[in-house]
């Protein structure tokens, strides 16, 4: 059988079938394979982090990842920068009648390395098959779940004289994933950073209670992220262009396409406001793990009414604004 | 009104060429340009080479600059 | 050299902006091109210039000059069977009277964002049952592209090819504003793509008949801190002429191969500039021998008259009479998300622009 048929998702035989051969040969494990509708696990008490996200990207297959990856990446990173060691996930599929199984398998391989990698157990699932047209190819949503193993971090936390900590290189998702949507046609090696950063954090929080609030730039990128962080802080936020890590090809991509990184999507860096006293500390930690060789000290959180402002490479002065909708290539 | 950057030729097949951006490498057309060489810099705009950069031209401009301080 | 790191070094910048104080010059320049506005405001520029020196944006952005019917135009043919839109990505959000190419697109009509009209073209050859529209928007830089496509559509014998033609001229503009008298501008920073195209000499009439200063000027910071440097010093001197700030790419004569094609193809023609009217011979139509590529003759419709509503300050702003913050709308109803006029809608309109960079 190669497609997935409405019939997958009825509940019956084929449903049964799909689930073992696809999803328990791969990911099984002792909670999964119970196929309960809950999993039930022991916690010995504690905080806990509980989130949820839905991956729809478009194409499921780009350099250096896939929407599987992403979806286990994803949710990782949302409980690691809350503070928590991710633990559990759970996996809800919508797929499209009509879906090739060997690219089903490929995602399902993924998702199984990447859980492996970042050190998480898939525990419960879900399939759904829609009517072709309903849904584009493959959507997947998750739950995480993680143990709460430091302070409190949050959005609303970053205090005036705090370091802006950017984990790595901005734009290489968003640039992988235009190229991969091939409508403006481009060579080049960009791959999508997508990267678990559980492991980093773990090593940040290691200076007590100095991270103040954390967050992974994703979808509207660094600028945007700032701009919330700048808003639910009630500070202003100050950068500099000098600072900010970027590809070399990621920079040829946005001049040729009349782009700005600072609103391009990153699925494996974090944005860290940590206390101006230890952010050296932090920052060589941080340089240690694999996630983090380019970390830079970007600028700095001042008193303010929630403005972020850019200081370019020329030593100009601009306001970073929230992006509003989609970035488009120009050529004006 | 015109975004166009400057980049480097790296192949020519008749009357395209393949250009290189930092590392991104592009097809353009070379029919508004046909009289160029490869490791020629162009800008190109919308997928056309419009003009060849003339590197004696762009020191000068660089060092511009430097001859205000004997101007004024 | 790579021709972009080197334009941008800081302490040249630096140099020149002590050079520019020193001048000590007060005046009004216009940055005439779309793209100087937004490279202007992405380096911070103005934050580097002295109180005197003012710099007001013009009208060369052609999605805020296109009109509303001509987005009209496309959303109507995108509405006939078996067609397929094509266009920059620069004209998915601008509004029509009632609706936008992008939301058309989310209503499942096949409008497809290309980066060269070479694109298009390849989209008619591989969609031959479907009749495939360009949206022609653009100056001089742009047009002599969508010219040699068409040229290459003629050659393969393409028919189900066609565009719709929005395609506008920098020189006659500004001339058309200078003759409105509405605009104080000691000096212009001409658009350096424009004239990598036609060179130096449609610009000879700006300071010979007007007597203000003129600089054809590139797009890095240095660039236009030199540009403005010198316009500057031919106000200080009196001496009111056209100089190639961009002298790397932009030679007195232009790019005479380009200008061939563009004219073996299209000849100029009238056109409707939101903000500015009708202005005589500043449009580009195309040439008898090539008009089985006209869309409006193709799909047999006629373009309506743009009935411009007195709210949006578009046209004043496009003037560089007002700016941005003295229209009643911007910032309030007027946004990014929700743009009444193209000033807004265009990320390199004046009106964004300020929104996304100035605004305090």
């Amino acid at each position: 059988m190669e497609n997935i048929l409405l019939a997958h998702g009825g509940g019956g035989r084929l449903t049964k079938k799909l689930i073992e051969e696809i999803f328990i040969s791969e990911l099984g494990n002792e909670v999964l394979s119970k196929l309960d509708d809950s999993a039930i696990f022991e916690h010995e008490g504690g905080k806990l982090a509980f989130t949820t996200d839905s991956y729809v990207v478009n194409p499921i297959f780009f350099p250096g990842g896939d929407i599987g990856k992403l979806a286990v990446y994803g949710t990782v990173n949302d409980l690691s920068v809350a503070g928590a060691r991710p633990l559990y996930i759970s996996l809800g599929l919508i797929i499209e009648e009509g879906f090739p199984i060997d690219e089903l398998k490929k995602i399902v391989k993924s998702i199984k390395e990447a859980a492996s990698f970042a050190k998480v157990k898939i525990v419960c699932g879900d399939t759904k098959v829609v009517e072709k047209g309903s849904a584009d190819k493959i959507f997947i949503n998750t739950s995480g779940i993680g143990k709460i193993i430091s302070h409190e971090i949050s959005s609303t936390k970053a205090l005036p004289g705090d370091k802006v900590i950017l984990s790595g290189s901005i734009g290489d998702h968003g640039i992988a994933v235009l190229q991969a949507r091939a409508q403006i046609h481009f060579k080049s090696n960009i791959e999508s950073d997508c990267a678990p950063l559980n492991a980093l954090v773990e090593k940040m929080l290691s200076s007590k209670n100095s991270v103040h609030a954390m967050r992974d730039p994703t979808r509207g990128g660094l600028a945007t992220l700032l701009n919330e962080i700048a808003k639910s802080s009630n500070v202003n936020i100050f950068i500099n262009e000098e600072k900010i890590p970027i590809k070399e090809e990621v920079r040829g991509a946005c001049e040729l396409l009349g782009l700005d990184p600072l609103y391009l999507a990153n699925e494996g860096k974090l944005v860290a406001f940590v206390d101006g006293k230890t952010a050296e500390g932090i920052l060589s930690r941080m340089k240690k793990d694999p996630n983090g060789i380019d970390a830079s000290i970007i600028g700095e959180a001042k008193k303010g009414k929630g403005t972020v402002i850019l200081k370019t490479k020329i030593g100009g002065e601009r306001i970073v604004d929230t992006f509003s909708g989609e970035q488009l290539p120009r050529i004006c | 009104m015109c975004l166009a950057i400057p980049v480097k030729i790296i192949k020519i097949d008749g009357d395209k060429a393949e250009v290189d951006a930092s590392g991104i490498r592009k097809e353009a057309s070379l029919k508004l340009l046909p009289n160029v060489n490869v490791g020629d810099y162009v800008l190109i705009h919308a997928g056309f080479a419009i003009q060849k950069l003339d590197e004696e031209q762009a020191l000068e401009s660089l060092k511009l600059w430097s001859e205000l301080n004997e101007i004024h | 050299m790579k021709y972009i790191d080197e334009f941008r070094d800081k302490k040249s910048v630096e140099k020149i902006a002590d050079k520019i104080r020193e001048l000590n010059v007060s005046a009004k320049l216009m940055e005439v091109c779309g793209t100087h506005t937004m490279a202007i405001f992405q380096h911070g520029i103005r934050s580097l210039l002295p109180e005197g020196v003012k710099l007001l944006s013009g009208p060369g952005c052609p999605v805020c000059v296109t009109p509303s019917s001509d987005i009209d135009l496309a959303i109507e043919i995108a509405n006939r069977p078996d067609t397929i839109i094509t266009t920059f990505g620069d004209m998915m959000k601008v509004p029509g009277r009632r609706s936008s190419l992008s939301k058309e697109k989310a209503s499942g009509k096949d409008i497809r964002i290309v980066y060269s009209p070479t694109d298009a073209l390849n989209i008619a050859k591989e969609n031959k049952n479907k009749n495939v529209v360009f949206l022609a928007v653009g100056f001089e830089t742009t047009s002599p592209t969508i010219a040699s496509t068409i040229k290459e559509a003629a050659d393969s014998k393409v028919d189900n090819f066609f565009i719709l033609d929005s395609l506008k001229k920098i020189p006659e503009a500004m001339m058309a504003l200078l003759n409105m008298g509405e605009v104080e501008v000691d000096g212009f920073l001409c658009p350096g793509h424009v004239s990598v195209v036609i060179g130096s000499g449609p610009y000879e009439f700006i300071p010979r008949d007007y007597g203000i200063p003129c600089v054809i000027s590139g797009f890095e910071p240095l660039d236009i801190m030199q540009s403005i440097y010198m316009l500057l010093l031919q106000i200080k001197e009196r001496n009111p002429k056209v100089e190639i700030q961009y002298k790397r790419a932009v030679k007195p004569t232009g790019n005479l191969e380009a200008l061939k094609i563009l004219f073996d193809v299209f000849e100029a023609g009238d056109s409707t500039w939101r903000g500015l009217g009708k202005i005589p011979g500043s449009g580009l139509r195309l040439k008898p021998e090539y008009s089985q590529f006209d869309a409006l003759k193709a799909f047999d419709i006629k373009a309506d008259e743009t009935i411009e509503k007195d709210e949006c300050f578009c046209g004043k702003i496009l003037r560089g009479v007002k700016l941005p913050t003295d229209c009643k709308l911007f910032s309030r109803s007027c946004t990014p998300e929700n743009p009444l006029g193209p000033c807004m809608v265009s990320s390199e309109g004046t009106c964004a622009a300020y929104y996304k960079y100035g605004r305090k």
